[in-house]
């Protein structure tokens, strides 16, 4: 029996202290990938920190500096809708209504939603080696069905791709995280957030054990005027992405005074590439343009037996959304692109 | 399976169940108390930890119309609406919904009244097995609450995440479609 006691904490200190006298346990929220892992017996937790009732977390405030403050308790369902996010940052909204199901983000939680474990199938599969299940185990992808893997930033141990879309908007928006522990409180940037696999494929991020997420940080900076998130995959609706671009751009006429580009189904984290977007600004938004900063974003890419196809399909991703970014209001509602 | 409906008989039965070292070990500080307003009805459960919302709904209550399809999230058979949002009972735990009010397939109907889209899933003859029903129904309860569905591509995009594998979709999606359009839902 795959057992674990369980214990409900009123405040982040007394969910951080619970949490440390033991070695194996973990805090959840909504509990949408945890509880599924946990009934597949891949995660064996001798103790379950109930944090849902943290007062704190439960709401997206406004900071003094412009920003928005997402406490991590928010649902994915409750941000997206939320007329703060709508208005501002459509572009974390549609990537949030991209993935999952209603059900789900009525569930799942923000500060949930970057701990996401991998969809690697084989990860999944207790039979299967997997070195980001059993350190050391080997990796059954890499020689394996491989079509949903990364082609981006990964490494002899480990071709798992992170599932996240809504974190694929944050990395585009450079949101912040906000973590408490045992050695108290710090900020990590959203770049620095999750990791490539390297040789520990086992860690998804840099989160220290113990450390809780409190709240996620917007920048001012929204994109509200001209963004899209495009999400590609082999059904239409609930399915994890192939390929997902988020494209923020701020725009003088024609031309791009700034541009974000993250990619989401290719690597270990989000992907984002600051030189392409340096390369995008001071020019015309072209499919021409597009097409040179997908081929820097896109470098270094390897693909494996079943999944080069993604590299193409990247590129082009790229270059169709910073089109679709120029008219956003084209877009429907819900999480279908509108070309 | 043994089912215990009455309540005393039930918890002496998940306390002995839990004193026997040859099926559970140093189980019994674990028990919780867990209490959930079903239906209209107050219930006080003593549960393991790890009950699923779903297994409390049908081994422990009784209701066995919501249904357990994948239990892993992916089908939508058990969904139920939890304080009046549509979610899904076996992703997430009994015991992290203490207090919490939790309408079923059970609990939708009006007195001796179908819900309308009870009446429309029938009219517009939007199942064939019938397994997927329940959670369908409920989900589409909890989409109207929400109220972003405008259109039938809005609804439709909006009820993935309940499958039919008898392929009734087009008269599941025309039956929520009609209680909509008629505004019968609230």
């Amino acid at each position: 029996m795959n057992s674990f006691a369980f214990l409900r904490a009123e405040t982040a200190s007394e969910a951080v202290k619970a949490l440390n006298t033991k070695a194996q346990a973990a805090f959840i929220a909504g509990g949408t990938n945890l509880i599924d892992i946990w009934k597949y017996n891949l995660t064996h937790p001798e103790l379950l920190v109930d944090i849902n009732r943290l007062a704190d977390c439960r709401a997206i405030i406004e900071k003094a500096d412009g920003g928005l403050r997402l406490g991590a308790l928010v649902t994915n369902a409750d941000t997206a809708y939320h007329p703060l996010i709508e208005s501002r940052y459509p572009l974390l909204s549609k990537a949030i209504l991209a993935g999952a199901s209603a059900q789900i983000r009525n569930m799942a939680t923000d500060g949930g939603n970057l701990l996401q474990r991998t969809r690697c199938y084989y990860f999944y599969d207790a039979n299967a080696p997997c070195n980001k299940r059993v350190s050391g185990s080997g990796c059954a992808a890499i020689n394996g069905y491989n079509r949903i893997h990364a082609i981006l930033g990964a490494s002899e141990h480990c071709i798992a791709v992170f599932p996240s879309d809504m974190c694929v908007a944050l990395a585009a928006l450079a949101a912040v995280v906000n973590v408490t522990g045992p050695n108290g409180d710090r900020n990590i940037a959203f770049a620095d957030f999750h990791r490539l696999p390297g040789d520990q494929p086992e860690r998804d991020n840099n989160l220290q054990y113990g450390e809780l997420i409190t709240s996620i940080d917007l920048p001012v900076k929204g994109f509200e005027q001209n963004y899209s998130y495009l999400k590609l995959r082999d059904r239409q609706s609930y399915a994890f992405a192939l390929v997902s671009v988020a494209t923020g751009l701020e725009l003088d006429g024609d031309v791009i005074t700034e541009a974000r580009i993250a990619l989401g189904g290719v690597a270990h984290k989000p992907w984002r590439a600051k030189e392409a977007e340096e390369l995008l600004k001071g020019k015309p938004a072209t499919p021409e343009n597009f097409a040179k900063a997908a081929a820097v974003i896109l470098q270094g890419a390897k693909g494996y037996k079943h999944n080069s196809f993604k590299i193409e399909l990247a590129k082009r991703a790229i270059i169709r959304n910073g089109m679709m970014a120029l008219h956003p209001q084209s877009q429907r509602p819900g999480a279908q692109p509108s070309l | 399976m043994f089912i215990a409906s009455d309540d005393i008989f039930h918890k002496v039965w998940i306390l002995a169940k839990t004193l026997n070292p040859m099926e559970n070990e140093h189980q019994f500080n674990e028990l919780q108390t867990v209490r959930l307003k079903v239906n209209g009805e107050q219930h006080e459960l003593l549960l393991l930890p790890w009950v699923s919302l779903l297994d409390a709904l049908r081994e422990h209550l009784d209701l066995t119309g919501t249904k357990k399809g994948c239990d892993h999230g992916q089908c939508g058979a058990c969904t139920v609406l939890c304080d009046g949002k549509r979610i899904l009972s076996c992703l997430t735990l009994a015991v992290l919904k203490e207090g919490a009010e939790i309408t079923t397939i059970e609990g939708v109907v009006r007195g001796n009244q179908l819900h309308p889209l009870q009446q429309a899933f029938i009219d517009h003859d939007a199942f064939q097995c019938g397994y997927c029903t329940p959670g369908q129904i409920c989900s589409a309860i909890g989409l109207f609450k929400e109220g972003k569905a405008k259109t039938r591509e809005d609804v439709k995009e909006l009820m993935s995440g309940n499958l039919c594998r008898c392929g009734a979709n087009i008269g599941i999606i025309d039956a929520i479609m009609e209680v909509k359009d008629g505004g019968m839902y609230e």
